[in-house]
């Protein structure tokens, strides 16, 4: 059947499961709204900015585990999603982004609303189309989905020239997808994952380090199981979290600059570090050379350069898919006749004493509201059982530090670019997801400010997205590096002119609720759990000097935490003790 | 290290720019590099000359190996082969001088491509080591341009070319 290049487009998402598509129209884009008009199995969110729309279909894609779409224009439409790409790519999220292009005949030319969004966009995509002959339209579709999906995910962008949309050709739907130089390894090398496992049962203090990984493979059975059944703690990386159950006995919590105390210790102590799902990034290894110096690394990722890309030395790399090779370690494990708990007394006995030695904490007030209570009394209300999205900043490590995740895809963070502006458009994406899952986006007073039109998104839509500010008036994460690192020289990190956020909200048609003091949190946040049917602003006014502790300063080993001042008054931070690398 | 990395990809439209990408973004150096068809018209090869420890060159053939339009990973390194770059020298000798540039370019089997009044353009062949010898002794000649072309490099027969894809 003839069909045109945007009906093309359209039945090829259809067809790929597509239900919800972020979006934004345009000159070059016309002839695929144009179809929309009439679709009724496909659903476009228009939201109110180009980010807005890529966040959007990033928060979708997190918490269903199936691709986001989005739709833009040309020019600045297309480069409005750079960020989004960008964020999705670091944090390894399946998209499918499709800008329009200016008509082939023009391209090169500086035509209007020209930008080369392939060039761009190289770098922060798994990879990129421009799809200039619309017989290959329906073919490139799939394999952007195809590759968007498989293997370490990521973003793709398909650029499609208006004259490629507006054109016809006969559909041929591609029922199979195969790029000869594109094939993903799923499956662990059989004599790796048995030294995986042998190296467990050498080990009398080894430690599992859980990442973004785990929940993209669907693994968190598989790594219950395996620490269960070997005793191993476990400490998760800021994509980790929920990947492992946060209240169980044998978790940690979080490691690396705004980690726990007994995470990094262990960590630093340990004798085996099994990294699954993980890419050793700066933010958690701290100084690579003093990272887990006496321990043995094993290290399982599906994509090959993660491995010996920030270590030098890893003694069992296994590539594969973690689900996969967890499965494979355990068989091995299973027939192992190790007494587990005897061996891992002592090492067990050192986590529960590092825990309780140095929890996380902050001191409470009667009189000022300490933005650590609000998460917790989230977290109290709620059950845990929220999707918490988060912007960047003191908000963002408080999420993850007091809130306990026990399920995967319950957690939106953007952990690797650390995009301000990403937690309400992704809050957005994840309430339509999981229209019946109450979805929090906890938010800083300066985060929320950079994609706060989204608001009418959510209005429009009904969608019940909850965004909890923690208003401290400040850049607060850049304002404790100035306290830190800076000689209090607070150099434009003062906000202050913050919008009135109740006021805000209530301009778009959204509720807006505020606390001032302590006891005013918990009923706003009983008072925002009631409203079904739009959006709510809680503006919870809160002690800017507080602090996100403890911390590692860059360039230290994670061991050299800084703590709050008042609970351990000696270990106060002295700059000059620190080598900075 | 000195490494010669062949990279086999589809012959598509911006290959080039992300396989160089990658090398600037990940701040990895090249040397040289020379792209051209195969015998197959769908597939480029490209010779690339770059430097680094075990680490970097490993990052840099997994890195290769990852994207998507990349077909096969060679790194010479690891196989006997034969390695060969063409260089074309012009030069303005002096009258006096003109025989003796024209011998050395004889010992050395180049080829006189080009003669003038004033310049001779000889085309050479061979490994670094050969052309780096040739250049030095064409200096005294008066070297007006030179170009290379970037180094190519092929397996011995009898040696298993090893791809890397996705091997750890
Ligand atoms: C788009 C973007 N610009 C700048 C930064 C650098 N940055 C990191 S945290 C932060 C402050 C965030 O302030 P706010 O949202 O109020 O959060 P708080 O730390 O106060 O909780 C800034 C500016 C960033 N991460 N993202
Ligand atoms: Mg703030």
């Amino acid at each position: 059947m003839k069909m045109s290049g945007a009906e093309i487009l359209v039945e090829c998402l259809k067809r790929e499961g597509v239900k919800h598509i972020f979006g934004y129209p345009g000159g070059v884009v016309l002839n695929i709204f144009d179809i929309l008009y009439d679709e009724k199995s496909l659903e476009l969110i228009l939201t109110r900015h180009e980010q807005g729309a890529v966040h959007a279909a990033d928060g979708y894609a997190r918490v269903s585990g199936k691709a986001g779409v989005a739709i833009v224009t040309s020019g600045p439409g297309a480069t409005n999603t750079v960020t989004g790409i960008a964020t999705a790519y670091m944090d390894s999220i399946p998209l499918v982004v499709v800008t329009g292009q200016v008509p082939t005949s023009l391209i090169g030319n500086d035509a209007f609303q020209e930008a080369d969004i392939v060039g761009i966009t190289r770098p922060c995509t798994k990879h990129n189309f421009l799809v200039k002959d619309i017989n290959d339209l329906a073919k490139t579709v799939r394999e952007a989905f195809h590759i968007a999906t498989t293997g370490r995910p990521g973003p793709v962008l398909i650029d499609l020239p208006k004259d490629v949309s507006a054109g016809s050709c006969e559909f041929i739907w591609p029922e199979e997808v195969k790029i000869r130089s594109y094939n993903p390894k799923y499956e662990g090398n059989k004599w790796q994952m048995k030294q995986a496992a042998d190296e467990i049962v050498k080990a009398r203090k080894p430690v599992i380090m859980a990442g973004g990984g785990v929940i993209i493979s669907d693994a968190s059975k598989e790594l219950k199981q395996l620490a269960e059944l070997g005793k191993i703690p476990v400490t998760m990386t800021l994509m980790g979290l929920g990947g492992f159950p946060g209240t169980h006995k044998l978790s940690m919590g979080m490691l690396g600059m705004h980690g726990t105390y007994c995470a990094n210790m262990a960590v630093q102590n340990a004798d085996l570090i099994i990294g699954i799902g993980v890419r050793f990034d700066d933010r958690v290894t701290g100084r690579t050379k003093d990272f887990a110096k006496g321990a043995r690394i094993v290290h399982i990722d599906i994509d090959p350069t993660s491995i010996k890309k920030t270590l030098e030395k890893v003694e069992v790399p296994v590539v594969g898919d973690v689900k996969n090779v967890l499965t494979g370690i355990l068989k091995n494990l299973k027939e192992s006749k190790e007494q587990w708990g005897a061996v891992r007394k002592a090492w067990l006995a050192q986590i529960e004493k590092w825990k309780s030695e140095k929890p996380l904490e902050y001191e409470h007030d009667a009189k000022i509201i300490k933005p650590q209570f609000v998460v917790e009394k989230i977290y109290e209300i709620t059950k845990g059982e929220a999707v918490i999205c988060t912007e960047v900043g003191q908000n963002q490590m408080w999420a993850a530090q007091f809130y306990k995740y026990d399920k995967p895809r319950t957690w939106l963070s953007s952990g690797g670019l650390g995009t301000m502006g990403y937690g309400f458009p992704a809050a957005i994406g994840a309430q339509i997801a999981k229209p019946g899952a109450t979805v929090f986006d906890i938010a800083g007073d300066g985060s929320i400010q950079m994609n706060i039109q989204e608001l009418a998104t959510a209005v429009i839509n009904k969608l019940p997205v909850k965004v909890a500010i923690l208003n401290n008036r400040y850049l607060g994460m850049v304002r404790q590096w100035q306290e830190l690192f800076f000689n209090e020289r607070y150099s434009h990190t003062n906000l202050d002119v913050v919008p009135d956020f109740v006021m805000v909200a209530e301009a778009y048609g959204a509720a807006g609720l505020r606390a001032e003091k302590p006891e005013d949190v918990e009923p706003v946040i009983r008072e925002a759990l009631k409203i079904k049917n739009r959006p709510v602003f809680m503006d919870f006014v809160v002690d800017w000097k507080e602090k996100v502790y403890p911390m590692v300063p860059a360039g230290a080993a994670i061991n050299e935490m800084i703590f709050g001042e008042k609970k351990d008054k000696k270990r106060k931070f002295d700059s000059s003790e620190l080598k900075i690398a | 290290m000195k490494h010669t990395i062949s990279v086999l990809v589809e012959n598509k439209f911006g290959v080039l720019a992300r396989i160089s990408g990658l090398f600037s973004g990940r701040g990895f150096n090249i040397e040289s590099l020379s792209v051209g068809e195969t015998i197959d018209p769908q597939i480029s090869i490209m010779t690339i000359i770059t430097r680094g420890d075990d680490q970097i060159i490993e990052q840099i053939t997994k890195q290769l190996n990852k994207l998507i339009d990349v077909i096969k990973v060679i790194d010479f390194m690891e196989v006997e082969h034969v390695e060969r770059e063409m260089v074309l020298i012009k030069i303005a000798p002096s009258k006096n001088d003109r025989p003796e540039a024209l011998r050395t370019a004889e010992i050395f089997r180049g080829r006189i491509v080009d003669s003038g009044h004033k310049t001779f353009t000889i085309e050479i062949t061979g490994d670094e080591k050969k052309i780096e010898a040739f250049v030095e002794l064409m200096k005294p000649y008066n070297i007006i341009e030179f170009v290379r072309t970037g180094k190519v490099a092929i397996a011995r027969e009898g040696v298993k070319k090893i791809s890397i894809k996705n091997d750890q």
